[in-house]
């Protein structure tokens, strides 16, 4: 049963638009929950400028998983997420959806179709309240429920910010193991998005990386959407799972079917090298993959390239290894420098890598100011600041 | 690719409908969802009419020409259901649960139980002898009323004052003694402060501080008992200030709307710490919001253990057979300090409490039903004031004894597994503690159990 589903497609996009509400899916994606008809009338002929604007600040290049992991189809990563949720369901009937918005599909079409096939009691609306969307999981997976909670964009946690971290972190510890809420997951878009403004760009990550109890992790495509979710989804802690959005339509990959998981606190090495570890996690990825073919082709430099994956409790030990074997460490992230996840990983190598080190370690990073909307462009730690970046650390 | 072809047909379709979404007759998709787009833009739109009830999406009522303002001025209040007059005289016999003489005095016993134990713990901590407490002076009716209109497998989450609970579920006296020292036979191995009592075989949901955080964890629970077509609900008690939290508000909300099994039973002692309930809210209490959330509500005399009996019996049976939440708020109050860090006579008058403990009290009230029912007399009550000093100061000195749980229990249960970077701490600190052993408490805790890696 598990992974036969057909995936929605292009077509199944385009029959949909036949109905007026199809039109405020995409549009409510494209622009934010407070978003309506009325504000996009008022720009319905985008001019060169427009798109230029919304160019996306990297190349996504895809995954290709190896054949011994059997049949493949071709996803995007909203579609991998849909169909990590519907095998989950599949294989656990404990296990339950919800959160603002799901039951038509999610505003990003992460949940298209659940409801229809497992029915309103397992794939269900809540009020729309952040604390009480994650209490509410807590509450179920303490009961023993596989909880997987949707807030809708990254940016609206902070109202769950207690029940995160006071309770589904603390759950186990206090309790002395007599119960604890490992079955809940929380599902959260976050990152850049083009023009998402203060409030629907945001990569909160480091705030949730100072809970000891809580594992954070974020996947860069398709296949590492799906393996990683359904990972997240059978760990017995609680999960925090940031989807970078703006992979959700942009990254499709051929992504396995059948029903497979990736290991949570594992980093990833991508690109073997040894001048320069390029470590990133999400969409940043992609930038400094574009970063190492521009320092080889332009310094002639060969830098090793690792997707952290699980941002906590995170994999010291392969980035260490490969700190130590190219003495040079470059850390890029969306979210504002100070206290960003950078900062930890910076102090930790520099105290594990001290004899190895030939330059300090450089952080690339968001200001250290709100997300804004139209200086994005400006604000990304985008593949020219890492360059140069790169540069500072080979002539130091 | 599918991004562009998506916006491509929503930059048409917008063009379409502009004179449509001109004139604003998109009031919502769900009608519109049903039809496809051909019919739906001929469908003609009647008329508003003056006659027929407001349309209003989730609205059932009246027009009115007549400009008022609900509840501008305070009316009335809910009244407060009683069976039991403050000489422990049924009202309305109607009333009488006519529960069994066993569960009467196991009740009555259960209250004055828990009342010793609190004078115990509470001298004991103003000695030094463990670090903070919390009483229940006053509120033992609310613990002993509703416990028992429970089924042991129904789950509860407390806020802190409902030791009861506990006690009348049975969890060892040795146990409370524990978890208060913190000693290597607590289940919750020493981490809370005391109190935080907690019970995976109770059926008691660990205790944790902040408040209202249990109230929506409740209602998840209360689903899934009800997916899982369990004939349980759940209990979650609070206090009025805590019912202030946001939580609160998700929780009603949520349990309504997604028809949760729950059992929202209120203390309404009065006081949350020095805060009156006055400059806690404005409205009529907590019950006049149940309504509010379109939830089953009631008023209770907490002192009164049998009215809160029925009324969480009652709730009980909607909980479970309807699967929808009720809200019960039980009028008592805090005759004791708030916690052993709290002199509450600095905010209120010494008089207000006497005149409480001394004129009604849940435990006296309950005494002399049970007197006029001649179930108990004063002889019964030396007997068992004398049993259980005897008990309680056994499982204290006992629990005082004992050792702490091994400090490697600091570093365990973070996660299912210790992650790599937790154990080098422990590591870390283990051969500290090797180098400065005299300057730590080390005596006091437990060996390390084997290593079982």
């Amino acid at each position: 049963v598990t992974g036969a589903r057909p995936q929605p497609t292009a077509a199944y996009n385009m029959a949909l638009t036949m109905s007026m509400t199809a039109i405020t899916r995409p549009m409510r994606s494209l622009l934010g929950k407070k978003s309506s008809l009325r504000k996009l009338r008022l720009n319905n002929e985008p001019s060169n400028h427009l798109q230029k604007r919304c160019a996306a600040h990297f190349t996504f290049v895809p995954d290709t998983a190896p054949s011994s992991e059997g049949e493949t189809a071709r996803m995007n990563l909203y579609q991998a997420v849909t169909n990590s949720l519907d095998l989950a369901l599949a294989r656990d009937p404990t296990a339950v959806i919800f959160g603002e918005d799901v039951a038509f599909g999610g505003v990003f079409r992460c949940t298209v179709g659940l409801q229809d096939k497992y029915g309103k009691q397992r794939v269900f609306n809540t009020p729309l309240c952040e604390q009480g969307i994650a209490g509410f999981g807590i509450g179920l997976a303490v009961a023993g429920a596989t909880a997987i909670a949707e807030m809708q964009f990254a940016d609206y946690i902070y109202p769950a910010f207690d029940q995160l971290v006071n309770e589904a972190a603390k759950y186990r510890y206090r309790s002395g193991g007599l119960f604890d809420c490992g079955k809940l997951t929380i599902r959260a878009p976050s990152g850049a998005v083009g023009h998402g403004a203060l409030y629907h760009s945001q990569s909160p990550e480091a705030f949730f990386a100072h809970v000891p109890g809580l594992r954070v992790v974020m996947p860069r495509g398709p296949i590492q959407a799906k393996g990683l979710l359904t990972a997240c989804i059978q760990d017995p802690n609680p999960c925090i799972f940031f989807e970078p959005k703006i992979l959700y339509r942009l990254a499709v990959e051929q992504v396995p079917l059948k029903d497979f998981s990736l290991p949570l606190g594992k980093a990833q090495v991508l690109q073997e090298g040894h001048d320069l570890t390029l470590l990133a996690w999400g969409t940043q990825v992609h930038v400094l993959r574009e970063v190492a073919q521009l320092a080889q082709d332009r310094l002639n430099v060969s830098c090793e390239l690792i997707d952290l994956c699980t941002l906590t409790p995170w994999d010291k030990e392969t980035v260490a290894n490969s700190v130590c074997k190219t003495g040079r460490l470059l850390v890029a992230h969306e979210a504002p420098l100070t206290a960003g996840l950078g900062a930890e990983i910076a102090a930790t190598i520099q105290s594990e890598c001290f004899l190895n080190l030939e330059a300090p370690v450089q952080r690339v990073t968001g200001f250290d100011t709100p997300f804004p909307h139209i200086f994005e462009p400006f604000y990304l730690p985008d593949k020219w600041r890492c360059f140069e970046a790169v540069k500072k650390l080979l002539i130091y | 690719m599918a991004a562009t072809l998506s916006a491509r047909l929503l930059r048409t379709s917008v063009r379409k409908h502009r004179n449509l979404i001109h004139r604003g007759l998109y009031r919502t998709s769900a009608p519109l969802n049903q039809q496809d787009g051909q019919s739906m833009s001929q469908t003609p739109i009647p008329p508003l009419e003056d006659v027929g009830p407001p349309q209003f999406l989730g609205l059932k009522c009246d027009w009115t020409e007549k400009l008022r303002f609900q509840a501008h001025v305070a009316t009335e209040g809910y009244p407060v259901y009683r069976v039991l007059n403050r000489d422990g005289k049924v009202l309305d016999p109607s009333q009488d649960p006519q529960l069994p003489e066993e569960m009467l005095l196991r009740m009555y016993r259960g209250m004055t139980l828990l009342n010793s134990m609190d004078r115990i713990l509470y001298e004991s901590q103003r000695q030094g002898r463990i670090s903070f407490y919390m009483t229940n002076y006053g509120e033992e009716g609310t613990h002993f009323g509703s416990a028992p209109a429970l089924d042991d497998g129904d789950l509860v989450f407390g806020q802190y004052r409902e030791a009861g609970v506990l006690v009348w579920r049975g969890y060892p006296l040795p146990m409370f003694m524990s978890q208060c020292y913190g000693n290597e036979l607590d289940e919750c191995k020493g981490r809370g402060m005391p109190v935080h009592y907690g019970s995976k075989k109770y059926n008691f949901v660990t205790i944790s501080s902040p408040l209202a955080t249990q109230m929506p964890q409740a209602v998840g629970s209360a689903y899934a008992l009800k997916l899982a077509q369990k004939n349980n609900c759940v209990i979650c008690y609070f206090g009025e200030g805590a019912a202030s939290e946001g939580d609160a508000h998700a929780a009603l909300n949520f349990a309504a709307t997604l028809d949760c099994p729950v059992i929202f039973f209120c203390r309404n002692n009065g006081y949350a710490i020095s805060t009156p309930a006055f400059e806690q809210y404005k409205g009529d209490g907590i019950v006049a919001r149940g309504p509010g959330y379109g939830i089953a509500s009631i008023r209770v005399d907490g002192n009164d253990v049998l009215a809160v009996y029925n009324v969480t019996k009652e709730a009980r049976q909607i909980a479970v057979e309807e699967k929808r939440p009720v809200l019960i708020e039980a009028m008592t109050y805090r005759i004791g300090h708030h916690s052993t860090s709290d002199d509450s006579s600095a905010y209120r008058s010494v008089d207000e409490v006497r005149s409480w403990d001394q004129k009604d009290h849940p435990i006296s009230r309950f005494r002399k039903y049970l007197v006029r029912r001649d179930l108990w007399d004063d002889d019964k009550e030396a007997d068992w004031k004398n049993e259980t000093k005897k008990q309680l100061m056994q499982a204290f000195a006992r629990a005082e004894k004992l050792k702490k749980p091994p400090v490697s229990y600091m570093f365990t249960d973070v996660y299912d597994e210790m992650p790599p970077a937790l154990k080098e701490q422990w590591d870390g600190l283990r051969q500290h503690l090797q180098q400065y052993k005299e300057h730590y408490p080390t005596s006091s805790f437990a060996d390390e159990p084997a290593q079982t890696d």
